[in-house]
């Protein structure tokens, strides 16, 4: 339990496309970066020194300040055997937990599952953005998605007021009979009926909120902020899902990903402020992961897709540091070119499932992996 | 035209196809239900759809490489199409062999294997099968490029006899080895290069030098065989014949469990799969013709409401009754979009097992962008398909009673057939307005207003949700 007495809650931010670790978190001492990266490579004076051997990219200012902070695990080399270099089917490793065979059930919807058994709340879980994204689907668990929080749920396409609430209200009329009817329309009204009671709950959040963060006008910053609101709203949602894309910087990275970590950084740095300001930051862990890293060697322009990334842990409760190891850049210690995992991905699940949510996490990551101290509740 | 007759034909289209306009069906529910039906069998009695003009007004096609402008390429074929059945086959082969573009990240190559489907769709299974085991995309998906001589890589072997065959327990494990060491050498060509010439899809490409040639002993036989003996063999399998009936009706007739449940879940219609079995059995595999039985048969005839619509029928369902996108209109991306937000991306299913379809399609979040898509679609008075609508129900009458317009709204929305709790609610929603009247221009206007309610209503209901 956090301090501030509310039930522990989890942030996740998508990277998609493959965030470049080498240039997110730096080994700036290596003379074998900058063999590699000869055109997208970040000077060793500009780097935002954590030790002798590794930095974080200048544009990751704020969160090196976190880190300060004693607020950041940084998961150097996560990722798993055999890492699939393609996006797809990396990413559905990542929210299946199954490097085997093409699993239907994300982890999270199977948390959520845990988390509220009787389906009591429709936000359990709200995901930023629309469509649900594999890690939240589970049969028969409600998930939320919201692409628009100020104007989210059913009929959002009428503009006068008076003509929704008619639509709403029709609607209601005729999906509250079919319950209790045959499965398949029981299921429908019931999911129906769920979407109205959220998008009720919903429509406080934006009215309740207010703050002094100025977030930045890009879409994660737009995202995390939407999680704020929902957050402060109370409305009892423990797993939040955002994304953030453009990291598959195969051309014109140099230009490129210095503006996704900048985005990035000033966005969660925000949030966590907005959260903090309002005495509501205690009981949130923000997890940021990536499908896969990037090559080692940059290919002139930016980098193909690699095989072990990096995963970041950011809050209060978070014991501050670097885990595992940085992979080596040895040319022989390398996978077809890429940064051999250190650390299996599914123990970083483990180690949020147990030691955050109080979940036992075997069923769930499939098994029983190596967990890190990085919780201090 | 008797109402029924309209029904039925509305259901006809409505899953050998995506739905009808108000003018289609009038057109078609005034001929012999057989003769619509044979049709849509002989998709090469009408004119292909004009992929030249949606080339040249919709630019994005020209770069092979976008994604989402082909989906949304895909979709318009399916709105203006004469051939449905065509579209609908194709669809159909792909949710069974299901290939997504996400691991090649080569549209060419995707959108080759869906007209590869389109081609070869009707026709037989021997014809169907070596046409998947040849399809680069295929290929490519189940890595038959990496099962090379001596070391032979299953994928393609296993997916051919579990998922897209026979199912699993009709086989064993070393006829999974021995199917995968035939299909040794079936290889495709590298694409040709990127930009600025275009990209192209592959070629299937057969390496003579590493094929296998060793005895194989496959379900019994023994022989050199090739992939095309172990086709051969396959497509001879009561099982085989079982499993694609099950997929045929659970496509176009009524909502089975997931694939993987079959061999513990008997058919909830055991004659008719015994009917689709034999029609199988007796053309040799000839889709057409077990099509023509199935459509003409009392189970497919009464099955009405049986499916929940997947999502790209939901949308182009709806977007036909509008007279929408008759043209490569601006916006014809974002139905692409709204598809794939309803959990159907296009040539990106979320694995080799397919679509979930079923009850399965609908969460919290997919059926509130289904009613969203379906209600705004419609709120356009001014559109041609909206604006004949009202014509059809203001027809010959200054006035309607509220439980008349709503009736002749559920008409228009053939073959739907609503609760009457929810007519219930309509009518109660209908009332509110005051008299409906069509014998002044004002009058007419503001009981168009009310129609488009109450076809909202009804596109949002639970009922709309199934086909």
């Amino acid at each position: 339990m956090a301090k501030n007495g509310k039930s522990p809650t989890l942030v996740v931010v998508q990277l998609s496309g493959g965030n470049d670790f080498m240039n997110t978190v730096i080994p700036y001492s290596n003379g074998l970066y900058y063999d590699n990266r000869k055109t997208i490579g970040v000077p060793e004076e500009s780097v935002l020194r954590i030790n002798d051997a590794v930095g974080f990219n200048p544009n990751a200012a704020p969160l090196k300040e976190l880190y300060d902070l004693g607020r950041m695990a940084i998961i150097q080399g996560v990722g798993y055997a055999n890492s699939s270099r393609s996006h797809f089917r990396s990413m559905d490793i990542w929210h299946t937990c199954d490097p085997d065979k093409i699993a239907t059930e994300g982890w999270l919807g199977k948390v959520v599952r845990r988390l509220d058994p009787e389906k009591s709340n429709p936000l359990t879980a709200v995901s930023i953005g629309r469509g649900l994204p594999r890690a939240l689907s589970a049969q028969e668990v409600p998930v939320t998605s919201v692409a628009d929080l100020d104007n989210y749920g059913l009929m959002s396409g009428f503009s006068a007021e008076q003509q929704r609430a008619d639509a709403l209200d029709l609607f209601k009329r005729i999906y509250t009979p079919a319950i209790g009817t045959a499965a398949v329309t029981d299921y429908l009204a019931r999911t129906g009926i769920d979407v109205l009671r959220g998008a009720e709950m919903l429509k406080k959040a934006p009215a309740m909120y207010s703050s002094n963060v100025e977030y930045a006008d890009n879409p994660i910053a737009k995202s995390l902020r939407d999680v704020a609101r929902v957050h402060l709203a109370d409305l009892g949602t423990r797993i939040f899902y955002t994304q953030h894309g453009g990291y598959d910087t195969h051309a014109n990275e140099a230009p490129t990903h210095p503006k996704l970590l900048t985005d990035l950084s000033r966005a969660i740095a925000d949030f966590y402020r907005d959260l903090e300001e309002h005495d509501a930051a205690d009981n949130v862990v923000i997890l940021v992961f990536t499908e896969f890293g990037r090559r080692v060697q940059d290919n002139g322009s930016g980098t193909d897709h690699g095989a072990g990334g990096g995963a970041y842990l950011i809050g209060n409760h978070v014991r501050g540091g670097l885990y595992s190891e940085y992979p080596s850049l040895e040319p022989g210690k390398l996978e077809n070119g890429d940064l051999r995992h250190t650390y299996d991905f599914r123990g970083l699940y483990s180690t949020l499932l147990e030691q955050w949510l109080d979940i036992e996490p075997t069923q769930i990551v499939g098994g029983k992996f190596e967990q890190l101290p990085m919780i201090a509740v | 035209m008797s109402e029924s007759d309209r029904s039925l034909v509305a259901h006809l289209m409505q899953r050998a196809g995506f739905g009808s306009s108000v003018e289609e069906l009038e057109l078609l529910a005034s001929r012999p239900y057989e003769d619509v039906v044979e049709d849509l069998l002989h998709p090469e009695k009408f004119p292909p759809v004009e992929e030249d003009v949606l080339r040249r007004y919709y630019l994005e096609l020209n770069n092979a490489d976008t994604h989402v402008a082909w989906q949304a390429a895909w979709v318009y074929r399916m709105i203006n199409t004469r051939r449905p059945l065509e579209e609908k086959i194709a669809l159909f082969w792909h949710h069974v062999f299901a290939t997504s573009v996400g691991k090649s990240e080569h549209t060419p190559s995707s959108l080759r294997q869906i007209e590869t489907f389109r081609q070869t769709g009707l026709s037989d299974l021997r014809t169907i099968y070596i046409a998947l085991a040849q399809d680069p995309a295929m290929l490519f998906w189940l890595d038959n490029c990496e099962n090379h001589k001596g070391e032979p890589n299953e994928n393609w072997g296993r997916e051919l006899l579990e998922l897209f065959s026979m199912g699993v327990g009709n086989y064993t494990e070393d006829d999974i080895k021995n199917a995968s060491r035939a299909f040794t050498g079936w290889t495709f060509t590298q694409p040709l290069p990127l930009d600025p010439y275009g990209r192209y899809p592959s070629q299937f490409l057969y390496v003579a030098e590493d094929h296998d040639d060793s005895p194989k002993t496959f379900l019994g036989r023994t022989g050199n065989f090739d992939g095309e003996d172990i086709i051969d063999i396959v497509v001879e399998q009561p099982a085989t014949r079982r499993f694609i009936s099950r997929h045929l009706y659970n496509f176009f007739v009524a909502d089975e469990p997931q694939v993987p449940a079959w061999n513990i879940v008997p058919p909830q219609d055991p004659a008719a799969i015994n009917a689709l079995d034999k029609a199988l059995k007796d053309s040799n595999g000839d889709i057409r013709s077990t099509l023509r039985v199935l459509f003409n048969s009392d189970f497919f005839k009464k099955a009405r409401g049986r499916r929940v619509k997947s999502p790209v029928e939901l949308v182009v369902g709806t977007v036909k009754l509008t007279g929408d996108f008759r043209f490569p209109d601006p916006g014809l991306a974002n139905l692409a979009v709204a598809v794939s937000v309803m959990g159907q991306a296009l040539m990106t299913p979320p694995t080799v097992e397919g679509w979930h379809t079923g009850k399965e399609w609908i969460d919290a979040g997919t059926l509130n962008e289904r009613v969203n898509f379906a209600v705004n679609l419609l709120a356009d008075h001014g559109k041609p398909g909206i604006k004949s609508i009202i014509d059809h129900i203001g027809k010959n009458e200054a006035t309607v009673t509220p439980a008349k317009l709503v009736d002749r709204c559920i008409g228009i929305l053939a073959p739907l057939s609503v609760s009457p709790a929810t007519r219930k609610g309509l009518v109660e929603h209908a009332r509110q307005g005051g008299p409906i009247r069509f014998d002044s221009e004002k009058a007419r206007a503001r009981s168009a207003a009310l129609a488009v309610e109450v076809l909202q209503g009804l596109v949002s209901s639970v009922e709309y949700q199934l086909a």
